[in-house]
């Protein structure tokens, strides 16, 4: 979707401002928030890319108005009451009312390790051969889904070049929507500075994105 | 959303509270209904407040520096070379490690969201995830760095990798001159968080002698 996630080459004319010191999280509420937010995606089995999508998809002013943990915050509660594993009457009530839902399985502190060692890997066997190879010169198609893409708006329309073919991935377009892993080719496209930003960008800078092929033509 | 980030810390207290006060509420109705277990967030906040952190990448970078072998392992194929070193899993299931040289500059971002390669670097800080390096390190990489308080030669090839999908990057700074023979646990030292994310550079010798 476009929203204002993709940030990439916006106008933003305050200077990025690192934290000395800085600590991991900045008030308790976070840690919590964090917590549950690895904790649900177990009984919730919803994937990263569902997760990403509740995040991103809300008006802009919202979007930039929340800080981080906000955000992360208010797409756990989206995705639980997309599936009525928590209902908006419980939040206002800070208690459960409703019985709860069967969920498959729950992260217990036994688990907590083996969870985070696995991770979530997302290369898959290909079906079919990579369209592109290395040094190919390619268009990033310009497209506007109102779903989840991974596309930024930034490069879309832009020519680029194959650098590397990292395999087949789960493809997030399709994943975020619930119409399966869909799995495609996965390639590290690269972009000058000129083209992207035009003639007086820096000559000496290259940006690449990681795109699925269904994102890229041939020029 | 720094900026955000400060207006909340500084003057928000209310709206601070409510958020609090909707995270208890949420944990309380979760835990009654056995989605979630207590102690199990009790110890994702302690990993990732003690155990994952940038020194575990720092010491994938010293190895590098101090193994040749190692370097060309972690270049060619980083998840394995950094599993060697018994880190991986979540946000860093594909690992790309990338190389400073004198004469290529490269700098890590997600544009997109906050995508950050956990295992070896711990959560991100604020200003990544910050609208003003989200928007400007893919097009002024070079003000992101003045930001941080130091200037890239101008015929430095500048290099921005914006992590887009699940592929995460981690920047193997140059060795700083003057730690020759040092031992991994020395040269470990001079590795900044910073220096892998390619906003920053690694400590001088003189800084941690």
């Amino acid at each position: 979707m476009d929203g204002a996630h993709d940030m990439g080459g916006v106008a933003w004319s305050v200077p990025v401002r690192p934290e000395p010191n800085e600590p991991v999280f900045h008030a308790p509420w976070e840690r919590r928030a964090f917590a549950l937010t690895l904790a649900m995606t177990m009984p919730g089995g919803w994937n990263i890319d569902m997760s990403r999508f509740a995040r991103e998809d809300r008006p802009p002013a919202d979007y930039l108005g929340m800080s981080y943990y906000q955000i992360w915050l208010a797409g756990l509660e989206r995705l639980m009451l997309e599936r009525g594993l928590v209902a908006s009457d419980e939040i206002d009530a800070a208690k459960a009312l409703h019985p709860a839902e069967p969920v498959a399985k729950t992260l217990t502190p036994d688990g907590v390790a083996a969870m985070l060692h696995r991770g979530g890997p997302t290369e898959r066997e290909a079906s079919s051969p990579a369209r592109f190879a290395a040094g190919d010169r390619i268009r990033a198609k310009d497209i506007h889904p109102p779903t989840h893409t991974r596309l930024p708006h930034y490069v879309r329309g832009h020519v680029g070049v194959i650098e590397r073919v990292l395999g087949c991935h789960v493809f997030p377009d399709s994943n975020s929507t619930g119409a399966g892993e869909n799995p495609q080719w996965l390639y590290t496209v690269t972009f000058s500075g000129r083209e992207l930003w035009g003639e007086a960008s820096d000559p000496n800078l290259k940006v690449s994105v990681d795109a699925w092929e269904p994102y890229l033509e041939r020029t | 959303m720094t900026d955000h980030d400060h207006h909340h810390h500084d003057h928000d207290h209310s709206e601070l509270s409510e958020t609090e006060l909707r995270v208890r509420a949420l944990e309380t109705i979760l835990t009654e209904k056995g989605y979630v277990d207590p102690a199990a967030l009790d110890l994702l906040i302690e990993t990732y407040e003690t155990k994952v952190g940038p020194r575990n990448g720092a010491r994938v970078v010293a190895r590098a520096w101090a193994d040749p072998a190692y370097r060309a392992r972690l270049l060619k194929d980083a998840t394995p070379a950094i599993s060697e070193l018994g880190y991986a899993g979540r946000q860093g299931e594909h690992i790309v490690a990338v190389e400073n040289t004198p004469t290529l500059h490269n700098m890590v971002v997600c544009t997109l969201c906050s995508c950050y390669p956990w295992p070896v670097l711990g959560l991100p800080p604020v200003w990544y995830k910050s609208a003003p390096y989200r928007s400007k390190a893919v097009k002024d990489p070079r003000g992101v760095l003045r930001d941080f308080g130091f200037e890239l030669p101008a015929g430095t090839e500048i290099r921005v990798w914006d992590s887009t999908a699940e592929i995460r990057y981690l920047v193997l700074p140059m060795r700083p001159a003057g730690s020759e023979g040092w031992s991994e646990e020395r040269l470990a030292s001079l590795v900044t968080r910073d220096s892998m994310i390619g906003t920053g550079l690694p400590k001088q010798p003189h800084e941690v002698a």
